[in-house]
């Protein structure tokens, strides 16, 4: 396979219009001016991007295929083409991400690595690449989704990590995060910080959207092939910090598809049950960035809620704070209930498990199929992940239900 | 009161200079252990305005700001009880951007001004990323402190220093805030390194935990900024007069 040209880099200190920045202690500041200046070699360096793009084929399975859903589009009314990153290594796209900076971290001499996961699928991905590159490797993940993940977390100790249950606040992703920031600022020196979203301080933003954008450059050119040289009138993906959708959105940005993000609408919007950052945040700067986050009135964060551990988290990253600014892409939420009918939908009627967060995109599009989205159209939704790993949850759920 | 030449003027006199923390709204009592720790020796007090989100904490400071939040403290609601406080040293206030930026930074500026803080301290807010909160704190005659870490770099730990005011706060090791059982490696070096850059007051800060710490850190640079070790104190249950008693040792420790 082969990597489409780089993107466009943000403007100064990581900027997305008004957003973005490197809001982070002074103690990690050089370390991330050095992986500023790394990432931007790396990336227009020919044997680096020949290095990434064969872990990416021959270690993490790509290009991904993109599947036409039939009995699906035939129930909805419109053309519903799903990118298949279920069917990656790991089993979600954040392997693409990890390679990368599994990469980044063996080039500037760093022999140990940290994460933050929500889902787990990070955890896992960054286990998976730390046991193939030799490298040390510590999770960090909220103590509520230890116990809602554990399959996860159970994989993250097989490939030789170790998992550390943060039970500060909220006890899942945002706190993941603070205590993986934490840790990081004790241990920069010898250690990469392998941030799992497109957010977080700059160069954290850019450089996991450009890890991320195969994703959408393969989607691009399959659909084409599926279209007859047509791109899809709907590109619509899930977004907890938002890296699978902004390597979607990357590969059609310039088309006149309509960019569709999908936020964790909880328990609903009205409730205050629910992650949905661009609907219901505000601009302000927590986690290094400016971008849109859940407060209160005096700036404390909210805990988000959702159904799906890897959409609970009161931010977004800040490229999706400027979409949304801009018009450019638009965002919307499905609740807790919307999610787990599309995961029981897509399974029973295509033969396809998925995560609990791109279930969330599958419920848009089903619910808003013949609404705002015209009878006869073409959909793609990325498919960022598979359900193994929220199987017991679901079993448990539906059956309290019954 | 004018922070950095309240400072200037104790370390020219010769005393070691000496900076609690304490977290704002940590109980009812916190006006009166800001007041018992200046009775106690402090040269300056920092107050901590709780975030929900304090990625430079360690676990004492997460859990004294989670209590203040729960108690009901507000960032205008520390400012406001800090106007109360009538104590003869500067009052410095280090909170976490986000509450900063919610405030907006001409009204922060001016209602810390107005409240009598001298100085701030916002750790998630660095040299480069300055440029609104900075200037917005100049006009209102809020001084804001820089911080400067093991990891600084020469020529930006030169700019840190001149464009710091009040004093700049040396990060004595490679970590957040909570006590350690030694001083650590890198805080020698950082008090040089930072002396060496400038003349303006330099404070050591981050870990000092003990009156012998404190002595140690204070060699190399002009004093001490100790938080979670008197911060626990609070959280045991202790209040002023354990604060005060807390900070008389260090005071004796630095002053022998
Ligand atoms: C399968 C899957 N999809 C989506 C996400 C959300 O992350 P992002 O918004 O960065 O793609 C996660 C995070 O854990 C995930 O596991």
């Amino acid at each position: 396979m082969h990597l489409g040209p780089p993107g466009p880099e943000p403007i100064g200190l990581g900027r997305f219009g008004e957003f973005g920045g490197r809001y982070a202690p002074e103690t990690l500041v050089p370390a991330l001016v050095q992986l500023e200046r790394e990432f931007r070699d790396a990336w227009s360096d020919d044997d680096f991007r020949e290095e990434y793009a064969s872990l990416l084929s021959s270690y993490a399975g790509r290009p991904t295929p993109v599947t036409e859903c039939h009995r699906l589009s035939e129930r909805l009314g419109v053309r519903v083409m799903l990118k298949r990153e279920d069917l990656a290594h790991t089993g979600s796209h954040k392997i693409n991400n990890v390679l990368g900076q599994a990469l980044l971290t063996r080039r500037m001499g760093k022999k140990r690595v940290i994460a933050e996961t929500g889902a787990g699928q990070h955890g896992v991905a960054t286990a998976t690449a730390a046991a193939l590159f030799g490298l040390g490797c510590i999770v960090y993940m909220g103590a509520v989704d230890v116990e809602r993940q554990a399959l996860n977390v159970w994989r993250m100790k097989l490939l030789g990590a170790d998992v550390i249950p943060v039970q500060s606040g909220s006890a899942t992703l945002k706190d993941a995060v603070n205590e993986a920031m934490r840790s990081w600022v004790a241990s920069v020196e010898s250690t990469h910080y392998c941030l799992g979203s497109a957010m977080g301080p700059h160069p954290f933003p850019w450089m996991v959207r450009e890890f991320q954008r195969v994703v959408g450059d393969e989607a691009r050119e399959q659909c084409r092939e599926l279209l007859g040289d047509a791109d899809p009138d709907v590109v619509v993906a899930c977004v907890g910090g938002g890296s699978n959708a902004i390597g979607t959105f990357a590969g059609f940005i310039d088309t006149g598809a309509r960019l569709v993000g999908v936020e964790a609408g909880g328990l609903g919007l009205e409730s205050g049950q629910h992650g949905a950052a661009v609907e219901r945040g505000v601009p302000g700067v927590v986690h290094g960035m400016r971008s849109l986050f859940l407060q209160d009135e005096y700036g404390q964060v909210l805990e988000a809620s959702s159904i799906s551990a890897g959409l609970d988290y009161p931010g977004v990253g800040p490229e999706h704070a400027m979409l949304a600014a801009s018009g450019r892409a638009e965002y919307h939420a499905a609740t807790d209930e919307e999610a787990l009918a599309a995961f029981q939908l897509l399974s029973a009627i295509e033969g396809i498990v998925p995560a609990l967060e791109p279930a969330h995109a599958i419920a848009w599009v089903a619910r808003e199929a013949g609404r705002t989205i015209a009878p006869g159209s073409t959909v793609l939704v990325t498919l960022s992940g598979r359900g193994d790993k929220d199987a017991a949850q679901v079993a448990e759920m539906l059956g309290e239900l019954e | 009161m004018n922070l950095e030449s309240h400072l200037r003027s104790r370390r020219d006199g010769g005393a070691k200079l000496l900076v609690p923390y304490v977290t704002g709204g940590l109980g009812r009592e916190w006006h009166e252990v800001v007041r018992a720790v200046v009775d106690a020796g402090a040269d300056a007090v920092e107050v901590g305005i709780p975030f929900s989100d304090p990625i430079m904490d360690g676990r004492t400071i997460q859990e004294a700001s989670q209590r203040a939040l729960d108690l009901g403290a507000t960032p205008v609601g520390v400012m406001d009880a800090m106007a109360t406080i009538d104590v003869p040293a500067p009052l410095v206030v280090m909170t976490y951007y986000n509450l900063v930026a919610r405030l907006g930074h001409e009204r922060c500026a001016r209602h810390l001004r107005q409240c009598g803080v001298d100085g701030a301290i916002v750790p998630d807010l660095p040299y480069d990323e300055l440029d609104g909160w900075g200037e917005a704190a100049d006009a209102a005659g809020v001084e804001t402190v820089l911080l400067a870490a093991p990891t600084t770099p020469d020529d930006r730990l030169a700019q840190i220093c001149e464009r710091s005011h009040g004093f700049v706060y040396g990060v004595s090791l490679m970590g957040v805030t909570g006590e350690r059982d030694e001083l650590a490696s890198h805080a020698g070096e950082m008090g040089r390194r930072c002396k060496a850059a400038t003349d303006k007051p330099v404070l050591l800060g981050v870990g000092i935990s003990t009156p012998a710490q404190a002595a140690q850190a204070a060699a190399t640079a002009d004093g001490v900024i100790v938080g979670s070790a008197l911060v626990r104190r609070l959280l045991d249950g202790g209040g002023p007069d354990e604060a005060a008693a807390f900070v008389r040792s260090l005071r004796v420790a630095l002053d022998s």
